[in-house]
């Protein structure tokens, strides 16, 4: 856990307007964006068009959204670099290619340098602008950790931003990167993570609380896919599917939910529609730092699940057995429930009977 | 134009002023391109065109060594804005190459996905980044004369859709203030919520795999959707007149704007909608349960239907490189000499494709870009052609038009349209859309039939609900089909991406990937020039387009180019920056009716 330092905390106390650089120049597939104009929680549009009340007055600059094209964009990000702009959040998508490994040419880049002809790297947008922004986020797990551009084999020799930076890397107002990981990002997550660092720079909001692995806390601290998850009664009660399509948990065909930080079975993907293993997806861990390799093959039962099942099982099924019994009881209504000319409510009289009452006086 | 000729141009004034201009990144696109171009404003005419990305991530070289079973989790990643036609297509590559089949009901849960993708994808896209180039914003900064006969001109939809005149109707698309624009931004969470319902996340699925989905099938799974797909159907029935509106407004107000963007019709399209009844994903019965998808596999040239059959779409396939920066493969490894039926496999097949980065600097003159040049060889001619997918939509309704297979209650394809049917809904009547095929293949008619193929889509989602419905209530409930992964395999998915073809390509030993290339429909439309010299789809279009925009080099906007591009719908990390290059800038008046060269 990252605590507040407010003697790093330079910044004004509030600012009026905020631009809000987005790089979808990384080893990206634009996902992250894409998934951004998902959220409703709230929705890019309430941000930028100032429908929600404290925040500063929002520019965003995403090419994937961007009215203008070519210069005419890319004179914000020459104006962040010049120191021009205003104060600004760049947000990184897609992996940090290492370009070092190679003699010339580049693996990923945005903007020709007029000098050179040559396409200015994603690398040297990033070098010249962090140390610019108020603010630096990683969206999704490409740009936090690598991703699935990072795994074994690859050729690119890519990995995430604070891999690039530093993971003791802060801002010129004293902030870690703050990362949001996701593959892609749930969209109410990552625009939830802007809202809160939006406050934070307007002086509303302190330090946004960080994981270690500079996560915010209340999004992927605070339980796994599998604490969250609507099955995970199903594992409790040591019951398994072994095909995909049923109902039961999946642990044993793939689904690393137990061990993984990631709060979309209690979310859902859109407003509580969706949620991977809700709907019956494996969860594939695509939060986590080890993401991809250390989770592939995906469709086989995790090692550790395997033991931790097995245990399960002998106690959930004793368990399950005697739940299974009471819920026979307990769907049985109470016996004073039927028709016939006498009430056995525990009432007193058992009957409304006129000549009784009659023959009394 | 042909793509083996350069195209004559009428030259009404030789040696025109050249000027260089350049747009990176090109924007409210998927991924990162790079257009640059030399722009003769004396003849209002664009002489030059090259589209490079400037994003190289290397899949083919990652999934070497990996499980197949993984490969569409990984394939998905490819795309951000349609990672599960990625996967799917996996699926289907996987499950040839296991020998596998999805059981009917999850076959028909993978279509509602889809149909749920086009109707999203080609939303956003339409309405949020095509047609902001039309939006009055845009329209005043780059035909002020434009603007103005819109502010007179009457919808004739009005009626229908509400917007009184055609410049309502642009006020309306105006980025995060108009009403349309934020409409459609709403329709498009609708349309993802469908898909997320199928398939538990939006972008990269969660519920695919080889063998079927995992999603569990319930009376509540199709009435959640089915709700919402009506309300879809209800919004594109008033989108559809609105955007027709405008386009047809387009040709009116701008004569000779068919010429903008305008290729020779040659149009491909890999078919989607796998039919469980006919579909068994064995290679030998492939061209068979191709034609059965619920959109047909074509090839169109000049307007001519040359196959229907994905053997010969697959046989076809060639990759050429010329201007791309990797290294050629032809002493590589040969991985498939011959198909199952026995057709002999070329070397430059995605099947023995060896990927080698080559990075390097970019040089218009040589190499300058990480895309690919896909090609199809077409056996009656020689030639190897730079096929387009008209975005996607324009060749997928142009092929299933021509071949006249697809009739169900909601879609019939007659031969040289398709019609498209949509129930009463809460506020309105039923309807019947057709859409006839066109005369060109140029920037509105890829445009329009984008909107066309949301309504398509939507009417097919409610012929695959019936289905899946008939066989959730029938106990038919079975969505997956166990498998083992062979030692030793070959397997092809063929689907349509949202922007167009899409295949890949799997090689199996030891029970691993041995070679895996996927081919995306922005590899074929963003091409550079191949090894032939034969310029991408992108390039070709601009090429030779007129311009009508009304400013000078000084304030250009190069709006026509955009849109020419944009009706692509490409998806790559991309790029376009613009500079004045070389060559002195005389005044121009502006006369787009001067000199608009007629193609031949």
């Amino acid at each position: 856990m990252i605590q507040a330092d407010t003697t790093a905390a330079k910044r004004a106390a509030d600012i009026p307007e905020v631009h809000i650089l987005w790089i979808t120049a990384g080893l990206s597939c634009d996902g992250d964006s894409v998934s951004a104009t998902a959220a409703t929680l709230p929705s890019i549009e309430d941000v930028v068009m100032g429908n929600i009340p404290g925040l500063p007055k929002v520019h965003l600059h995403n090419p994937v959204l961007s009215f203008e094209t070519g210069d005419e964009l890319m004179k914000y990000w020459h104006q962040a670099d010049e120191g021009t702009l205003g104060p600004f959040v760049l947000v990184v998508e897609g992996s940090i290619p290492n370009e070092k490994i190679k003699e010339e040419g580049y693996w990923a880049a945005m903007g020709t340098d007029p000098q050179t002809g040559q396409p200015i790297t994603t690398c040297q947008w990033i070098d010249r602008l962090a140390p610019k922004a108020l603010a630096v986020v990683a969206a999704g797990t490409c740009a936090t950790y690598g991703g699935i551009h990072a795994m074994q084999g690859n050729p690119t020799g890519c990995m995430g931003l604070a891999d690039y930076l530093g993971w003791d890397w802060k801002s010129k107002a004293g902030l870690p990167i703050v990362n949001v990981p996701g593959c892609p990002i749930q969209p109410d997550n990552f625009m939830e993570t802007l809202l809160y660092l939006l406050y934070q720079l307007a002086g509303q909001a302190p330090m946004i609380p960080l994981d270690k692995e500079l996560r915010p806390t209340w999004l992927f601290s605070m339980r796994t896919v599998h604490e969250g998850c609507d099955r995970a009664g199903y594992y409790e009660q040591g019951v398994f599917t072994h095909e995909y399509g049923r109902p039961e948990c999946l642990v044993k065909i793939g689904c690393w939910g137990p061990v993984v930080d990631c709060n979309v079975t209690k979310r859902g993907w859109m407003d509580g529609v969706g949620g991977c293993p809700n709907v019956g997806g494996i969860c594939i861990a695509c939060t986590m730092p080890g993401f991809p390799d250390k989770f592939m093959p995906f469709m086989d039962e995790p090692m550790g699940a395997n033991v931790s099942s097995t245990g399960v099982m002998l106690y959930g099924r004793f368990i399950k057995w005697m739940r299974q019994h009471t819920i026979r009881k307990m769907n049985q209504e109470p016996k004073w429930r039927h028709p016939g000319r006498k009430l056995t409510t525990g009432y007193q009289p058992r009957t409304y009977s006129h000549a009784a009452e009659r023959s009394s006086k | 134009m042909t793509t083996v000729t350069t195209p004559q141009r009428e030259q009404t004034r030789p040696g025109g002023n050249l000027v260089d201009m350049s747009w990176d990144p090109v924007t409210r696109i998927v991924g990162s391109l790079g257009i640059h171009t030399k722009i003769d404003f004396d003849n209002h005419l664009v002489q030059e065109c090259y589209s490079t990305s400037s994003i190289f991530r290397g899949y083919s070289v990652f999934l070497k060594g990996k499980d197949p079973r993984d490969a569409h989790f990984i394939t998905s990643r490819i795309c951000g804005i349609c990672g599960d036609n990625h996967a799917t297509c996996s699926v289907y590559a996987q499950n040839m190459a296991y020998g596998i089949k999805t059981p009917p009901l999850g076959e028909w849960i993978i279509n509602l996905g889809e149909a749920a993708e086009y109707m999203f994808d080609h939303d956003i896209f339409q309405d949020n980044m095509v047609c902001v180039d039309f939006c009055e914003q845009m329209v005043k900064a780059t035909n002020p004369g434009v603007l103005a006969k819109a502010e007179k001109t009457p919808a004739p939809h009005a009626d229908i859709h509400g917007y009184k005149t055609i410049a309502d109707i642009m006020r309306a698309f105006n980025p995060f203030k108009g009403k349309f624009y934020l409409e459609t931004l709403a329709i498009s969470r609708l349309a993802r919520e469908m898909f997320c319902l199928m398939e538990g996340r939006h972008v990269h699925p969660s519920t695919l795999y080889a063998g079927g989905v995992g999603t569990v099938p319930s009376p509540q799974l199709f009435s959640d959707y089915l709700v919402r797909l009506m309300k879809y159907v209800e919004f594109i029935k008033r989108g559809l007149p609105l955007h027709e509106d405008l386009f047809e407004f387009w040709y009116d107000a701008l004569p000779g704007y068919e010429e903008v963007g305008r290729r020779r019709i040659q149009l491909g399209c890999w078919g989607a909608f796998n039919d469980p009844e006919s579909v068994d994903y064995r290679y030998e019965t492939m061209a068979d349960w191709g034609r059965s998808m619920g959109v047909t596999p074509g090839v169109v040239v000049d307007g001519k239907l040359v196959t229907t059959s994905l053997v010969d779409i697959n046989v076809g396939l060639r990759i050429l490189l010329g201007s791309s920066f990797y290294k050629d493969w032809q002493d590589g490894e040969v991985f498939v000499e011959k198909d199952p039926l026995g057709n002999a496999i070329d070397k430059r097949h995605p099947w023995n494709q060896t990927t080698t980065p080559q990075p390097q600097k970019r040089d218009f003159s040589d190499r300058y870009s990480w895309v690919m040049s896909p090609r199809w060889f077409d056996q009656r001619t020689g030639e190897n052609l730079a096929l387009d997918t008209g975005g996607g939509p324009l060749a997928r309704l142009w092929a299933t038009a021509l071949a006249g297979f697809v009739n169900h209650d909601y879609i019939k394809a007659t031969g040289q349209s398709v019609q498209i049917y949509l129930p009463k809904t809460a506020q309105m009547d039923e309807v019947t859309f057709e859409w006839k095929i066109p005369k060109w293949s140029n920037t509105i008619e890829r445009d329009r039939a984008r909107t066309f193929f949301q309504a398509y889509s939507a009417a097919s989602a409610l012929h695959f609900i019936e289905q899946a419905q008939k066989l959730q209530r029938a106990g038919e409930t079975k969505t997956w089909q166990e498998f083992t992964v062979p030692d030793e395999a070959i397997g092809c998915g063929f689907h349509e991406s949202v922007r167009g073809v899409l295949s890949h390509h799997l090689v199996i030993r030891d029970g691993k990937i041995a070679n895996y290339h996927p081919y995306p429909p922005t590899c074929w439309n963003a091409s550079p020039r191949d090894s032939n010299g034969t310029p991408g789809p992108y390039e070709d279009a601009v090429q030779g387009s007129p311009i009508f925009e009304e400013n000078g080099p000084d304030a250009f906007k190069g709006v026509d180019i955009l849109r020419t591009v944009r009706s692509f719908d490409p998806c790559l990390p991309c790029g376009v920056h613009m500079y004045n290059g070389g060559g002195k800038i005389l005044e121009v008046q502006h006369n787009p009716m001067t000199g608009v060269p007629r193609k031949p």
